[in-house]
């Protein structure tokens, strides 16, 4: 037996003109669930201030912990953070004077207030270690150990004349398109 | 104290955000699935925080918190169980 058409209580119904309508709502439904955003945390790390720098980092861990993919794009003064040390060999004059004058390492990022020449980075940390809260350092290892990814910009790079060697290993050098591969996957997209 | 039953118990008394969280996340993942784990925390944050886990983890259950006083401090304990 076979049934083309069913009665409902408004009418008869063709039953075709439904598996129809049904495999269009299913189409619709899949594209919609790949346009959803994954579990993923993009942050932007533009700023090299020891402060703000921090927020990013217990943001990054945090989501991590929360079971998040959580991706950190440096770009600028926020490469200082990823710096090992500074090297000045082969590079031209401007190249030179922007390493001697910014920081070598995280451990001499500035505070973005009341840095007084690094007085108050140094009072910050102090603060910080009274209060039982984990160094930068400390969250940057911690970063790592939970797999957050950490990008940089290569461009940024280029201007600023920081070399590879420069930068702690395990980096991926990265531009605007793979950040935004990232980040447009995410639910969450900080610029700090 | 209380009645919850919990398998393992992590110490995080005088940490701070977000390494209560942070450390909790690591534990988890050596407890199989259903266990219990109970987090000690002096961390006032730590309440919201773990809702928080809880609400966003897609493996984790918060089966309760509570309050207590040792010694002048106040101890908050979290419950979290591994469901996957």
């Amino acid at each position: 037996m076979s049934v083309s058409d069913v009665t409902t209580p408004s009418g008869k119904v063709d039953i075709n003109e439904l598996m129809e309508r049904l495999a269009a709502v299913e189409q619709r439904v899949e594209s919609l669930e790949e346009s959803q955003p994954d579990d993923m945390v993009a942050l932007i790390v533009f700023s090299g201030d020891l402060d703000r720098v921090l927020a990013a980092f217990v943001i990054a861990t945090g989501a991590a912990a929360l079971g998040q993919e959580v991706s950190m794009f440096f770009t600028f003064w926020g490469l200082g953070v990823l710096k090992k040390e500074s090297n000045l060999a082969g590079k031209g004059l401007f190249e030179k004077m922007m390493s001697i004058m910014s920081p070598s390492n995280s451990t001499q990022l500035p505070v973005s207030k009341m840095n007084y020449f690094g007085v108050g980075a140094k009072m910050l940390r102090q603060m910080m270690k009274d209060n039982n809260v984990s160094s930068l350092e400390e969250m940057i290892d911690m970063a790592r150990e939970m797999g957050v990814k950490m990008l940089a910009c290569e461009m940024s790079k280029d201007v600023m004349g920081i070399q590879d060697e420069e930068l702690m290993d395990g980096l991926e050098p990265a531009g605007v398109a793979a950040f935004l591969g990232e980040s447009l996957r995410s639910r969450t997209n900080l610029f700090i | 104290m209380n009645d919850l039953h919990y398998d393992e118990t992590l110490d995080t008394k005088g940490l701070n955000c977000p390494m209560p969280v942070v450390k909790a996340r690591k534990k988890i993942g050596e407890l199989t699935e259903g266990q219990v784990l109970r987090i000690i925390s002096t961390d006032r944050g730590s309440i919201k925080d773990f809702q928080g886990w809880a609400k966003i983890g897609k493996n984790v259950e918060l089966l309760g918190q509570e309050t207590v006083d040792e010694d002048g401090t106040e101890l908050y304990l979290h419950f979290i169980q591994k469901t996957s």
